[in-house]
């Protein structure tokens, strides 16, 4: 965790655990739930864990908007879509592809593993104690970290402007798209 | 924040240094605890407490709008009355519907309130007693306010009922419908005070918003009404056409709660309305600070009262309507004219803004607002007169052509 700031790394490790297990429970219980609602229910669960471990790495912005979109706009779709799905009462069904979903999810998860493991990833902590940043930059640093709204703003408005501009082009076309697929002809 | 000393207030920070001055060093995590404990403590209370209050008051006042007399038998002006009715929903039968699914028809009510509870922890009550510091604290109030709507789903389905199905299906399209001209309109506070935090919006409000950006108060006024599914916008428990809408099956002590999270959110809105319109707890004179918020709050909660007791419900359709041909469009509208007002008259440099900058936003947005309703007003009037004409039913004559 980031040293600074947190007044007790114990507190922190404590939430840290509570909350992994908890997501990694609640994503089992999406996979493995009969009941459909549920594993919407739980999928919501498992996005507030994710916003919580952003709280810890001091994201608090997206935190807040992985809240908005994800808890507050995609599980409701999902929940309509269930609601407009005919047999919801069956629960969703199983097929021959089993075996290999579990292999195809083990390789990610491998994969995923090894690149946490192999990226040096530039944690504020061990920078500054092992010497490698200097005072001044480690100031700035922290700074950033304290007001991550402006620097998020920045980058998405200036820097990325593009990128921006064309996914939100891309949802517009969805949504036009969605719609004329759904009108009455 | 960072850096300067700030003076410990009744906040997290103040309660968690009081304990931890008062505990060893190797207790930390208890004072910890105990802070989070005595905040959650008073912010419970001080929301359930009000919202006891404001029943009975509401009650009363709709008794009067409506020439009838409203609870009065319990204590002097029947100021007992929420008592009562806390005695009585304790005392109910707590009954889970055949088939429902009892966890989540139990876990509903509260998720439903909790959210109200979240939301008020980031309001400044006053220039040194606010709860929680959070500098994200406008995308939070929107974030947690859209969790609602999981509630409403939930309660709705796990009763196994379809009217309140139904009940749940048109809150959730309604309260998702509404959300968007409340956000632009917040977005809008953003821009003008430069921040997103609760705080620094009080702060930097030298001029008080609605006199400002008038557009945005009246949107988000009435989306934030909406919000609150009250009438006229109550269709989500419209009592003639479904039972009452998602709560149908709910008894007991999940029916209070229910009540409570309803009778909690004009509190809420009115203060959210008071911090991000009417300048928080700035006022003039030897007054404290809480004083003004109360008192601002306070306007907005007769207001908005007001609004329940005037207007009737309105229908499905036209519900929407207004959600999305006018509320929506005209939010775009305040959110594109404040915009370019800031980086107009904004100090290049600086970015700051100053009163007479503000004063001149005023002036603009209200020719802006006084033009829009104009032609908003004039537009939805020609339709009400091209309304086509009712046909009678078919069935209408059945009986006649019998004889």
């Amino acid at each position: 965790m980031l040293g600074e700031g947190t007044e007790s790394s114990v507190i922190t490790d404590v939430i840290f655990w509570v909350i992994a297990v908890g997501t990694i429970v609640a994503a089992i219980a999406v996979v493995q739930l009969r009941d459909l609602f549920r594993a919407a229910l739980f999928l919501v669960v498992a996005f507030l864990g994710a916003a919580g471990m952003f709280v810890l790495l001091r994201a608090e912005f997206i935190a807040v908007v992985q809240v908005l979109i994800y808890v507050g706009a995609i599980s409701v779709l999902i929940i309509f879509a269930i609601m407009t799905t005919r047999e919801v009462e069956q629960g969703s069904p199983y097929n021959r592809l089993q075996v290999p979903a579990l292999i195809l999810a083990g390789l990610f998860l491998a994969g995923v593993i090894f690149v946490i493991f192999s990226t040096e990833w530039n944690v504020l902590d061990t920078a500054i104690s092992g010497g490698r940043l200097a005072d001044e930059t480690a100031t700035k640093a922290s700074e950033v970290f304290a007001g991550t709204v402006p620097r998020i703003a920045g980058l998405l408005i200036r820097e990325y402007v593009l990128a921006f501009e064309v996914a939100s082009v891309v949802l517009l076309a969805a949504i036009i798209g969605a719609l004329s697929l759904m009108r009455e002809r | 924040m960072e850096g300067q000393a700030v003076k410990a207030g009744f906040d997290f920070l103040g309660i968690y240094g009081f304990f931890d001055g008062l505990m060893p060093e190797s207790l930390d995590w208890l004072a910890f605890l105990v802070a989070g404990f005595i905040l959650a403590f008073a912010i419970i209370n001080a929301l359930v407490v009000s919202t006891a209050v404001y029943t009975w008051f509401e009650r009363r006042a709709l008794g009067k709008f409506q020439s009838r007399l409203g609870p009065n038998r319990w204590g002097p002006f029947g100021l007992l009355q929420p008592i009562a009715d806390v005695v009585k929903f304790m005392s109910k039968e707590d009954t889970v519907p055949d088939g429902a699914d009892r966890q989540v028809f139990t876990l509903a009510p509260i998720v439903f309130v909790a959210t109200g509870f979240l939301v008020f922890a980031l309001i400044p009550l006053g220039s040194n007693d606010w709860l929680s510091r959070l500098n994200i604290g406008l995308v939070f109030i929107i974030a947690v306010t859209s969790v609602n709507t999981l509630a409403i789903f939930m309660a709705g389905w796990s009763s196994r009922n379809k009217y309140a199905m139904f009940g749940a299906m048109r809150g959730v399209a309604m309260l998702i419908s509404y959300e968007v001209p409340m956000a632009l309109a917040i977005a809008a506070v953003a821009l003008a005070s430069q921040s997103l935090s609760t705080y620094t919006v009080v702060t930097n409000q030298e001029v008080p918003f609605m006199l400002v950006m008038p557009l945005a108060f009246f949107i988000f006024v009435a989306a934030a009404s909406a919000e609150m599914s009250r009438t006229p916008f109550d269709l989500i428990e419209s009592e003639s056409e479904l039972g009452s809408g998602y709560h149908t099956e709910y008894s007991g002590m999940k029916f209070a709660l229910f009540q409570l999270a309803e009778f909690m959110a004009p509190i809420i809105v009115s203060c959210i309305v008071a911090t991000l319109f009417l300048s928080g707890w700035r006022g003039w004179g030897p007054i404290p600070g809480q004083v003004w918020f109360i008192l601002k709050a306070l306007v907005v909660l007769c207001a908005l009262l007001w609004f329940r007791a005037t207007w009737p419900r309105l229908r499905v359709d036209q519900i929407m309507e207004f959600a999305w041909k006018g509320l929506f469009p005209l939010s775009l509208l305040n959110l594109f004219a404040v915009a370019t007002e800031i980086q107009l008259l904004r100090d290049p440099v600086t970015g700051a803004l100053t009163d007479s900058d503000m004063w001149a936003m005023a002036a603009i947005n209200w020719a802006i607002t006084g033009i829009v309703f104009l032609a908003v007003s004039r537009m939805f009037a020609r339709k009400q007169l091209q309304r086509p004409l009712p046909k009678p039913s078919p069935l209408a004559n059945m009986g006649a052509e019998a004889e």
